[in-house]
């Protein structure tokens, strides 16, 4: 029974442009104080544009009832629970949205003088202790723009650890977990990739792990948690393994919210990992960005750290005269607002708030996963962290998919799971509730997918068809890519 | 804490039904080895009150209410209200990637309209998402021109922005990349066009050139296409003042036309987050990086959106994948949506020619003082909405300092990226540039 959610009335909206009629205005600018330039005459007349064929021309109530009709059409954090795995939807506070937008800091140029940018440059100085601390990992670079970009900066910086003691070696290997970030990030830092598999428990296979590290292997990149949401037993064991032989440890930080005042990658032999401020330290995913992927590094690759880095202890300076360092992964310093957002997540929790969310993660995943497991398969029995992965191997029989699930969970007021990953699990169902959903929420859930599970045995139409309820119902998107429009164009006329 | 929407009984009930004594034994599993026996050693968490006095006092430290004129890069354009107030909506601010289409038509209407218009603004025929920012785009946008021609060389036009060049390097250096710079020309503040044609040949992949050019200069853009296209290389166009795009003629001889969006209201915000973008020739559409959103239809056959092109992508091509990238930077994508929406086909235009104006008139009231202290334009080039000033050897630093105590934060020394410019500085006038600061400035100057 769906007790979640009733349908409402919610507005249709055209594009914008569909909106259009010329000569509606949604700005006033001032009037000019100096003469007015003609354009021609300064840029030359082939560097001045006609008008903009097709650009809108509305007004300021038209543009505010667009994108707030818009804005109805998603779901979102605020609305429910997001039970993405290894996705981390947490709430986030509007406190960290107000702090972001102080004049101060909103409106610091980065290019202003040292001298009246040293608030900026402390905020970063915090955020690199809290993390270094959070991570066991003595340094910390903030400039990398997301996870992504977090994994290359990391990967190079193995890269140039290794070409410093003459040899960056050839391949990293990537257990067959792995997030497409993993292995598309080592392709783009000049690594051959070599997928391991899981072992029967659907952890790193040590026996394989050492068959597989030679000479040519410069890194294993490991996700833990992995995507199962284990706990990789033999960390310490593969780190000192990989280490006996030249090699590296990365971790992927995706799931760090499992571990947070738990446990330290650098307490468990990792030498490279990223953080994903817009999973674990709160900053909002805004519907797909911006991000932030601090990295985070032993001591000996401090000197290889991107430019510029933060130096001094009364006034703080920028310091460039770094020869080692693998060079700019971005201009200026990386996703200040982003930053200044984690920072402000950590400080209102502080050391034992993080532990404490943590916790409750860590309970929400597995009172989900306990709620579920008569309904749906457990493919693997290791103990949940922060989230679990079941499967569709029951329902499928009946010929209903986890993909279908996911889209008949959206009629009882869902967002989907993650489906069909981790790729090591066939149908897969991955959630992650996070630490900020209460019981009451849970309880709708776990209710719901046990009403969904049902309707596959007693209706499995229903289920095939979801959703129901939606204001666009099944989205063609092999329509899309076939013949991909990705823009609007006038009516040929 | 206040994030944690339990109480201790709800706490214990869960525990109950998971037959666990205490929290603590949800992790009863992990290796001893791992575990950390000892608090973070992170002060106590705060309220939301002292939340704020702490970044406060942090604003205070960077803020004495300067009036400005650096630009290159970051640039200040006046933020319509309204702006902030979509963004800040829920429904866009806490959603996730619109993988779900059924349940995310708002993002992904956003994101088409944000598409149509940058391929009207900039000539091209197709645009991405976005990407992280300008400087990342660049070396996305020189990967992608190395599949499309099978080719690896790149030729940089040493006037694009100095700092992407330097983002550009790291990504090449590893791939094993060459990357070769064409020469400005001393005298425009242009790329060097004989010295770039030398410099291209049959194995180049890119020809990269920005325009507005990191000195502000306005570059030909279509004898840069001849040049790249003669030897079956692609242009690369950048740009890093979107405002620009209201007034100058668009790109379109470009293949792939990449840059940044800040200047599309989006606060300055010490270098991010800001939103870079992607922009190219239809034909090239499988070979570019990033999310792309299409139009399609539901079951019902009404027209819909959803992400589409994925197998482009890491999370199904993995190492094959066009790029990385998987996070982009869809709320900064919305807030420029909206800024064009809400400047339009005429507003935009009226404000690059403000930008115009200003950037002119601080030009002129400098030149006046050619005779009186020898400082003069650096270059004959057309120019935008900055441009650089030979200090008429006196020294920038000391004239940046003495604006300072007027509470002027003057311009960008550039001594500290172009050697043989260290007796010059880079002015940027936007549209809240006042006469009468403007004025204060040559003054001092």
């Amino acid at each position: 029974m769906i007790r979640k959610v009733r349908s409402h009335i919610n507005q249709d909206e055209p594009l914008l442009v569909e909106r259009s009629s010329p000569g509606k205005k949604g700005y006033q600018l001032p009037p000019l104080d100096v003469p007015a330039v003609d354009p021609r005459a300064a840029l030359g007349p082939d560097n001045v544009r006609d008008e903009i064929a097709g650009f809108p021309e509305v007004s300021e109530v038209e543009v505010i009832r667009h994108y707030t009709r818009l804005s109805t059409w998603n779901y979102a954090i605020d609305l429910g629970v997001y039970p993405l795995g290894s996705c981390t939807m947490k709430y986030n506070p509007r406190v960290n949205e107000f702090v972001a937008r102080l004049d101060g800091l909103a409106l610091a140029h980065p290019y202003q003088p040292e001298a009246v940018a040293q608030g900026a440059m402390r905020i970063q100085v915090e955020l690199e202790r809290a993390l270094a601390e959070i991570t066991g990992m003595p340094a910390v670079t903030l400039q990398p723009a997301a996870g992504a970009h977090g994994e290359l900066t990391g990967i190079l910086l193995i890269r140039a650890l290794l070409e410093s003691r003459g040899n960056p070696r050839r391949k990293v290997l990537i257990p067959d977990s792995a997030h497409g970030t993993n292995p598309a990030t080592a392709a783009i830092a000049g690594y051959q990739v070599e997928s391991i598999p899981s072992n029967a428990e659907g952890m790193i296979d040590l026996g394989e792990l050492d068959r597989r590290v030679d000479d040519s292997v410069a890194a294993l990149m490991v996700t833990n948690p992995n995507t199962l949401g284990v706990f990789e037993r033999d960390i310490t064991l593969a780190a000192r393994l990989l280490h006996e032989r030249g090699a590296m440890l990365y971790m992927d930080g995706a799931n760090m919210n499992a571990l947070v005042g738990i446990a330290r990658p650098g307490d468990f032999g990792v030498d490279v990992m990223h953080l994903n401020l817009h999973k674990t330290f709160s900053t909002p995913h805004g519907g797909g960005g911006p991000g932030g992927g601090p990295v985070a590094v032993t001591r000996e690759f401090e000197p290889f750290l991107p430019l510029p880095r933060i130096a001094g202890d009364g006034l703080l300076r920028y310091d460039y005269d770094r020869p080692q360092s693998i060079g700019r992964v971005r201009a200026f310093y990386g996703n200040f607002g982003v930053l200044v957002r984690a920072l402000a997540y950590i400080l209102a929790h502080g050391g034992d708030g993080l532990r404490n969310a943590t916790l409750d993660a860590v309970l929400n995943a597995n009172y989900v996963r306990r709620g579920l497991e008569g309904c749906y398969e457990v493919p693997y029995a290791a103990p949940s962290l922060h989230e679990c992965v079941l499967s569709d191997k029951r329902q499928a029989a009946l010929g209903v998919r986890t993909g279908d699930i996911a889209k008949r969970l959206i009629d009882y007021g869902f967002h989907p799971y993650t489906v069909s990953f981790p790729l090591i699990v066939h149908g897969a169902l991955m959630i992650e509730p996070t630490e900020t959903e209460d019981k009451r929420e849970l309880d709708l859930f776990i209710d719901a997918l046990r009403s969904i599970a049902e309707e596959v045995r007693d209706n499995p139409e229903t289920v095939r068809t979801a959703p129901h309820n939606t204001r666009v119902r099944r989205v063609d998107e092999v329509a899309a890519a076939r013949k991909p429009v990705v823009r609007w164009k006038p009516a040929a006329s | 804490m206040r994030y944690l929407p339990k109480s201790n009984a709800e706490r214990r009930e869960m525990l109950d039904s998971l037959g666990l004594a205490t929290l603590e034994d949800l992790f009863a599993h992990l290796p001893d080895e791992v575990r950390l026996k000892r608090p973070l050693d992170l002060a106590p968490g705060i309220s939301e009150y002292e939340i704020i006095d702490y970044f406060r006092a942090r604003a205070a430290e960077n803020d004495g209410g300067f009036a400005s004129f650096l630009g290159a890069g970051a640039y200040y354009h006046y933020r319509p209200v309204i702006i902030d107030a979509i963004v800040q909506r829920g429904e866009f601010l806490t959603a996730y990637t619109p993988y779900q289409p059924e349940i995310s038509q708002g993002t992904l209407t956003a994101i088409f309209e944000f598409q149509t218009m940058l391929c009207q603004l900039t000539g091209m025929d197709v645009c991405n998402a976005s990407m992280y920012d300008g400087s990342t785009a660049l070396p996305e946008a020189v990967m992608m021109a190395c599949r499309v021609t099978g080719r690896t060389r790149a030729v940089v036009a040493r006037s694009v922005h100095p700092e992407y060049r330097e983002v550009h390097r790291t990504y090449a250096r590893y791939q094993g990349l060459p990357v070769v710079e064409a020469p400005w020309n001393r005298e425009t503040g242009l790329v060097d066009l004989p010295a770039l044609e030398a410099l291209v040949d049959d194995q180049t992949a890119a020809v990269v050139v920005q325009s507005p050019n990191f000195f502000g200069c306005v570059e030909p853009v279509r004898e840069a296409a001849r040049i790249a296209h003669a030897r079956g290389a692609l242009l690369v166009v950048m740009f890093t003042e979107a405002v620009s795009l209201g007034l100058l003629e668009p790109p379109a001889d470009a293949d792939i036309v990449a840059g940044e969006l800040q200047s599309f209201a989006i606060s300055p915000s010490y270098g991010g987050p800001y939103v870079g973008v992607m922009a190219a020739k239809e034909k090239y559409i499988r070979q570019m990086p990033g999310r792309l959103v299409g139009q399609t239809t539901d079951a019902g056959g009404q027209r819909a959106y959803c992400l589409t092109l994925a197998t482009r992508e890491q999370h199904i091509r993995r190492e094959r994948a066009t790029s990385n990238i998987c996070t982009n930077q869809a709320l900064i994508a919305l807030m420029a949506t909206v800024f064009m929406s809400v400047y339009g086909k005429q507003g935009l235009r009226e404000l690059a020619e403000q930008n115009l104006a200003k950037a002119h008139y601080l030009a002129a009231q400098l030149e006046k003082l050619v005779e009186k202290r020898g400082a003069r334009l650096r270059f004959s080039g057309p120019f935008f909405n900055e441009f650089v000033v030979d200090c008429g050897g006196r020294d920038p630093a000391e004239i940046n300092r003495r604006l300072l105590g007027d509470k002027i934060i003057g311009g960008l020394e550039l001594g500290r990226f172009e050697p043989d410019l260290s007796g010059c500085l880079l002015l940027c006038a936007t549209e809240t540039a006042r006469r009468e600061t403007m004025d204060r400035l040559v003054n001092r100057f």
